[in-house]
């Protein structure tokens, strides 16, 4: 729930402000949610504000399991019989 | 002019506003019909079969990223005359002003109007000024009548799509909408994207040319791409199934909807168009839109159905959607 | 977009898409509630249920702050704004949501109420700031995603000495939702409808994290798996919920790891908890009365909290008679089987928050899904 996107934070600014972009949209956000945040960091943007920091490494995980998934279909159709 | 803003006087009638007109609008949009002076204006009838159309524009901000509300009054009307297969010849100009309006501001509205018509070949040829008090307006309004010729046998309108017709778009949508939403307050937002605010009459002329009995021309400004083909789909009574991949985005404009809880599907255009043609003309089409610099990112979007009322749109995820017909404003949402 | 365009693709989508199909049990139905009106809007826009085979359903859950919120508080945010004179801040979702009489934040504006649609807190604190003579107050609303940063805003205002801002806070709380539908007699053995397993909300969840929900599984015996918001995280989601219905599981799991971790995001959770007490028991919209479901601002910052500071008349606050929001919220009727469904309930004319939220399972059945049989 809750539209929230993962942007990238391109600056730091005072009092706990950044700008976060996507795609050259660029948007100043609140990091008074976060300990710390970095030039680079890809975080979840809801309302204004950064909620979490998104971890690329799970990130990959994620989307390998997802293919790991589907790729046994090949499998699937001979223990089917063939295809 | 004495002061650098609008005053009551200007509205007035008298000397004031002789010198509006004089030192002003026909400084940026002086051609011979205008500099006249009369109370109208004496045309050559251009053909037999004209076609008019009038538009109010109170767009605010008054100033957004690629144009302004003289930009887009002027291309507004020329799109809608380009719309019914017409070539935009004339067109007229309301001006409806706030009492402390900045001169500069208008200054700026009217120059850009006046490039934006000799950029679509058109004259201004009349126009009226009055002044309202402050807080009666939002800065300026603009009444824009254009009037434009068809030749016989070209008639595309918006009761004419039929099942097995493709479906066309010049190019990437939503520009326009994020563009003015980029400077409305609450929501500021950086981006480098511009309103694709145009006048699509040199377009048209090429597509009609290459596919003399296109069905339907129709452009999509507020309400989207959503609102023009449910709009046709309504009128024509028949059914239009879309591919969401073919359809042409922006990264910036997609990441701005993204960011905003915005659909790029309803999202304004201002230099945009649909249109709908025999399936078998439909590459000849493409390839007359895509050799017009407005239509190079043009692309075949979908076809026509007979599931009467029905805009229906295959997802670039794989699963069906209906593309609705939202009658009110987009709102950024939260959730 | 980075992170987001890769769990949109549509060639996976197709490989999850038969392994769903392969491993769903073809002599068993699945009901899988998604909480969140997020996952609602994401299965209609995207068509994911065009993906799933016919013995997988989705349930449709009371996840959207906007459709639970009682009419008797939105009538109250009208009235700060019409009769106390205030500055209402709102998010965009709450401006066509119809009160009592069909009155509305958006009516109100028209008739000269000062409604000002804000896209963050931040804003609000601007508005304040840049207005000193007037009260501002922001319509607080939200599950615990949005809970954060308006503890924040409460908390900046205080530092700053803001006295004109304070919050009408209508926060709610996940957990105590999910927990009170498995509950209730709906879905008792018997009863009107059926979970199997909940798809877990994303990002109430990056905040609070997974171990919250271990509770209700534990007591209910039904999964959990925390869902990411794109349509392909809720393809894994329903093939992990199906691989634990299958082997007679019943846990927390957590597909969204990229964002969501075990404890979630504690400085969040702190701040919260300093500005924030949990209500004794909260009116939801459709679900009726359920305890400790929601926040209020703690007394040591009540010149922050509207309520302390305005006082809100009494009134006969009412729903259209008819409107099945109730039902749909539960997850008891479809919107297809509510009176007014496209029959004077239109996302145009909406008579209830599920038609106007575009979370909302009738706006997202009416505008994305009106070609479907129902299912």
């Amino acid at each position: 729930m809750c539209l929230a996107i993962p942007a990238e934070i391109v600056a730091l600014e005072q009092g706990d402000m950044a700008v976060a972009a996507v795609e050259g949209i660029r948007k100043r956000i609140s990091t008074a949610l976060l300990d710390e945040v970095a030039v680079g960091d890809f975080v979840l943007v809801h309302v204004g504000y950064a909620l979490h920091r998104l971890s690329p490494d799970e990130a990959e995980r994620t989307l390998a399991l997802m293919e790991e998934a589907g790729v046994l279909d090949s499998e699937l159709d001979e223990m089917q019989g063939g295809g | 002019m004495t002061g650098d803003r609008i005053d009551m006087t200007h509205g007035g009638g008298g000397r004031a506003t002789a010198d509006l007109v004089a030192q002003l609008f026909r400084r940026h949009l002086g051609n011979p019909v205008l500099d006249a002076c009369e109370d109208g204006a004496v045309i050559t009838s251009p053909g037999d079969r004209l076609v008019l159309s009038t538009d109010g524009h109170v767009i605010s901000p008054l100033f957004f990223p690629g144009g302004d509300i003289g930009s887009l009054a002027v291309n507004g009307t020329v799109n809608d005359l380009a719309m019914m297969g017409a070539r935009p010849l004339y067109l007229t100009a309301g001006f409806i002003l706030e009492e402390g309006f900045p001169l500069a501001d208008l200054d700026r509205i009217v120059a850009s109007m006046g490039a934006a018509s000799r950029a679509a070949g058109v004259e201004i040829v009349a126009g009226d000024t009055k002044v309202v008090e402050q807080g009666k307006g939002d800065g300026v309004f603009i009444t824009t009548t254009g009037l434009g010729v068809v030749p016989a046998g070209i008639a595309p309108g918006v009761t004419g799509a039929r099942p097995g017709m493709a479906v066309l778009l010049s190019g990437t949508i939503g520009d326009h909408g994020v563009a003015v939403l980029s400077k409305r307050e609450n929501l500021d937002f950086e981006t480098d994207i511009l309103s694709d605010c145009a006048a699509l009459n040199g377009l048209v002329a090429a597509m009609l040319a290459a596919v003399p009995d296109i069905a339907v021309l129709r452009d999509p400004t507020r309400g989207g791409l959503s609102a023009a083909l449910n709009e046709i789909a309504q009128a024509s009574g028949v059914g239009i199934a879309l591919n969401e991949a073919a359809i042409p985005l922006l990264p910036g404009v997609a990441a701005a909807c993204e960011l905003l809880g915005l659909d790029p599907l309803n999202t304004a255009n201002e230099g945009k168009l649909v249109a709908i043609c025999p399936a078998d003309k439909a590459a000849a089409l493409l390839a007359a839109m895509q050799a017009h610099p407005l239509g190079r990112d043009a692309a075949i979007i979908g076809k026509v159905t007979d599931q009467a009322g029905m805009v229906q749109m295959t997802t670039a995820f794989g699963g069906a959607r209906m593309v609705d017909w939202l009658q009110g404003e987009q709102l950024p949402r939260i959730c | 977009m980075r992170y987001i365009t890769a769990f949109r693709d549509g060639t996976l989508a197709q490989g999850l898409a038969a392994r769903i199909a392969a491993e769903a049990d073809p002599a068993r139905a699945y009901h899988l509630m998604e909480f969140c009106g997020g996952h609602t809007h994401a299965i209609f826009r995207y068509g994911v249920q065009d993906l799933m085979p016919p013995n997988v359903r989705f349930v449709h859950g009371p996840g959207c702050p906007v459709c639970v919120l009682p009419v008797r508080r939105l009538d109250d945010a009208i009235e700060l704004a019409e009769r106390h004179g205030v500055i209402l801040a709102t998010y965009g979702d709450m401006m066509r949501v119809p009160g009592t009489a069909r009155h509305s934040l958006i009516r109100a504006k028209a008739a000269g109420a000062d409604i000002r649609m804000v896209y963050s807190t931040l804003d609000a604190l601007a508005i304040a700031r840049d207005n000193p003579g007037r009260d501002v107050v922001f319509f607080a609303i939200g599950f615990e995603t949005t809970t954060p940063p308006t503890a924040v805003a409460i908390l900046q205002a205080g530092a700053e000495g803001l006295r004109n801002f304070s919050v009408f806070c209508n926060h709610v709380l996940t957990p105590a939702a999910i927990d009170h539908i498995l509950s209730s007699p709906d879905f008792a053995p018997g009863g009107l409808g059926r979970i199997d397993g909940f798809l877990g909300p994303s990002h109430v969840s990056a905040v609070i994290g997974s171990a919250p929900y271990r509770a209700a599984v534990e007591r209910h015996g039904k999964p959990v798996v925390i869902a990411g918001f794109e349509p392909l995280d809720v393809m894994q989601s329903v093939l992990m919920l199906i691989r634990q219905i299958n082997e007679g599981r019943a846990e927390v799991e957590n597909e969204y790891t990229r964002v969501v971790t075990d404890h979630g995001n504690r400085k969040a959770q702190a701040l919260v908890n300093r500005v924030f007490n949990i209500r004794e028991s909260f009116e939801w919209r459709g679900l009726g009365t359920v305890p400790r479901s929601a926040l209020a601002i703690r007394p040591d910052h009540a010149a922050f909290d509207a309520e302390a500071r305005f006082a809100l008349s009494d009134k006969q606050s009412r729903e259209v008679k008819s409107c099945e929001c109730p039902a749909v919220l539960r997850g008891v009727k479809k919107p297809t089987e509510c009176k007014l469904f496209g029959n004077g309930c239109t996302p145009e004319t909406p008579m209830g928050a599920c038609m106007v939220s575009s979370e909302g399972a009738c706006a997202a059945y009416w505008s994305y899904g009106r070609m479907r049989e129902p299912a």
